[in-house]
């Protein structure tokens, strides 16, 4: 009966805080860091600020989330350009009038989930690697953007779309934080009680063996793709609710960010093995980060120095991989 | 045959896919039929011109790739070397050998950083990569904050010149290819690809894995400070932005080339050719008379038809899900 003896120790060296508590905790550690540094950083109506910058990431990494655990190298790199045209459409369709906010945003997410469902069918059936599909739907969906608009995005956010996203409802908190808080229960809930969520997670571990037990992996994959769009086009319409009219490269820099996000979230990039609290967090981290950043006074150029080497820090928390043993 | 026997590799040059001649093929055909004077020496030189920073670049990703790996900072380290070099040689004639030299060391320690963080810190090397593309983009804008220093005179008339007919940055990727044939001779390379292949078959063959790993990455490092001297050579002078495009092209041009984004698979002669397909695709829309508003639309979707194209072969040989 030797081993619980040896079992014991063992465990209690190898315990290790989840990856959503790190995450978390590193959050706390940037505020203090920031209130430190600059009072005032960690104020009441500052925080709601970051928290407000860190929806939009935390909402395109939803589908992010979605498609990295489908494994097989999943990524979505189209998020950040479909988050684009959806507000580019929105803001086009709406033109600043409440009447047309439901085609409006019917329009945008209907466009975002048939880009999304190209990407599905060109890693499914085309078998092209996602990094590279989705890299190939950038360059068609900036395309679409410079044909819709002709070079010149137009219109103007509906009114009640604004003081959706902006309004202030309750404790003085925007309807944005409450926003992400519903799209992150449906995120949670789609992985973790529906039979798609569960698919996914068999697909993304071993995708043979979930085949094996009669999962479609296909169908899986290709509804993974139009909800990462479709997510993405929603993000793209709550930032046009915050910006009121558009640019033709709004919600670009997503892109990188929202895999960061996942991945300093605790999910793996093989996929099989995460969830969206931890991309919660993880958006909430980069976020602060970036706010601490611009709090410094140390110029550009070195904040984006700082900037890379803190995120190193931050992935080598969890998102190392295992060692190569015999 | 190489594909029926995953494990054994004809030594030697590897034929690049079928596929990808085939596209490159049609793409001259297409080209020289829309350009009047393609074959004229002056369009020929200017378009191997702005080929080379591509093509060097698309080489460098290509070792990286093979290790298993990806470099989404190679664009940043573009920048960064071209920028160092540019400070450095200010117009001098005299101080290009330290500036090349210089262009070369930042590729090699860039490069070496990335390798670490990959291989001995174990990050993965998508967001690894990406994390390291903020600290070079960032030094390269302390080094150069906004666009300017000159590239001698002299050396930016060479680089459009011809030898005995032969434009020289056709030299230059020619160069660039005998440089990939030598390294493809070297043991490190054939560690390369059998730690991308199967990198628990490679340690337990004793190959030094995570030594390899750095290797790959280093030489995507000095690939990128060549590709940092062509942009320089074809520009004149300094841009602390210039690379940012040229990391994503050069993974499509891998992939169009016929190289597996797992690993182990494929070589550097089809990355060269996927890069010119990539350039000459631009080209392409741009003399197609494709209205303005629509050229990005047209060269998007003719890119994702090479990508799709170029995965034609391994589709038909691997059937069976994986």
């Amino acid at each position: 009966m030797s081993a619980p003896t040896v079992e014991t120790p063992r465990r209690a060296l190898a315990w290790r805080p989840g990856p959503v508590a790190l995450a978390g905790a590193v959050a706390v550690v940037l505020v203090i860091a920031g209130e430190l540094v600059s009072p005032g950083f960690a104020g009441y109506g500052q925080l709601v600020n970051l928290m407000r910058v860190a929806a939009f990431l935390g909402v395109i990494a939803i589908g992010q989330t979605i498609v990295i655990i489908a494994g097989g190298g999943g990524v979505d790199l189209s998020v950040g350009k479909v988050a684009t045209f959806a507000a580019i459409i929105g803001s086009r369709v709406m033109a600043g009038d409440d009447a047309n906010i439901v085609p409006a945003v019917a329009l945008a997410l209907l466009v975002s989930a048939g880009i999304g469902l190209v990407n599905g069918l060109g890693v499914t059936l085309l078998r092209i690697p996602p990094f590279v599909m989705t890299l190939g739907m950038i360059g068609v969906v900036q395309g679409l953007i410079l044909a819709y608009t002709g070079g010149q995005a137009s219109g103007r956010a509906a009114p009640a779309l604004t003081s959706l996203v902006n309004g202030r409802i309750v404790f003085d908190l925007p309807g944005l934080l409450f926003l992400w808080l519903l799209l992150g229960l449906l995120a949670v809930w789609l992985l973790r009680r529906t039979t798609f969520g569960w698919n996914l997670y068999a697909v993304g571990a071993n995708r043979t063996a979930a085949e094996l037990t009669g999962v479609r992996p296909g169908r899986t994959l290709v509804l993974a793709y139009v909800l990462s769009a479709t997510f993405a086009g929603l993000a793209g319409i709550l930032l046009l609710g915050y910006t009121e009219s558009v640019f033709l490269d709004l919600a670009d820099q997503y892109m990188l960010p929202s895999v960061a996000a996942v991945v300093i979230g605790g999910t793996l990039l093989a996929g099989g093995i995460g969830g969206y609290a931890g991309t919660a967090v993880g958006a909430i981290v980069l976020t602060v980060l970036q706010g601490l950043l611009t709090t410094l006074d140390i110029g550009g150029a070195w904040r984006t120095v700082v900037n890379g080497v803190v995120l190193l820090v931050l992935l080598s928390l969890y998102g190392r991989q295992r060692r190569l043993r015999s | 045959m190489r594909g029926l026997f995953p494990g054994v590799r004809l030594p030697g040059v590897q034929l690049s896919g079928a596929a990808t001649v085939a596209m490159l093929v049609v793409a001259v055909v297409v080209n020289s039929a829309l350009q009047p004077n393609f074959w004229s020496g002056y369009a020929l030189t200017s378009n191997f011109a702005t080929f080379v920073p591509l093509v060097a670049i698309a080489v460098g990703q290509t070792v990286v790739v093979l290790s298993g790996g990806i470099d989404l900072s190679l664009g940043a380290q573009v920048t960064l070397a071209s920028v160092v070099a540019v400070r450095i040689v200010d117009g001098q004639l005299d101080r290009l050998p330290q500036a090349v030299a210089a262009a070369l060391g930042v590729g090699l320690v860039c490069g070496a950083l990335n390798g670490l963080v990959v291989a001995l810190v174990r990050l993965q090397p998508i967001v690894a990569t990406f994390a390291t593309s903020f600290v070079f983009s960032g030094l390269a804008l302390v080094v150069l904050p906004t666009p300017g220093g000159s590239v001698p005179l002299e050396v930016t008339t060479a680089y459009r010149a011809a030898v005995l007919g032969v434009p020289v940055a056709l030299l230059a990727i020619l160069g660039l290819a005998l440089l990939w044939w030598v390294l493809r001779r070297h043991r490190v390379l054939r560690h390369v690809y059998a730690v991308g292949g199967d990198p628990e078959a490679a340690y337990a063959s004793l190959v030094p894995v995570a030594r390899t790993r750095i290797s790959a990455y280093v030489l995507g490092g000095l690939f990128a400070a060549l590709a940092a001297l062509a942009v320089l050579a074809n520009t004149g002078s300094g841009d602390p932005f210039v690379g940012n495009e040229l990391t994503l092209a050069s993974v499509a041009a891998v992939v169009i080339g016929g190289t597996s984004l797992a690993g182990g698979r494929g070589g550097a002669g089809g990355s060269i050719l996927g890069a010119i397909v990539l350039a000459l695709v631009t080209n392409i829309v741009f003399f197609a008379d494709v209205p303005t508003t629509y050229r990005q639309l047209v060269n998007g979707a003719v890119i994702i038809l090479a990508l799709a194209l170029a995965g034609i072969p391994a589709l038909q040989k691997r059937r069976p899900a994986a």
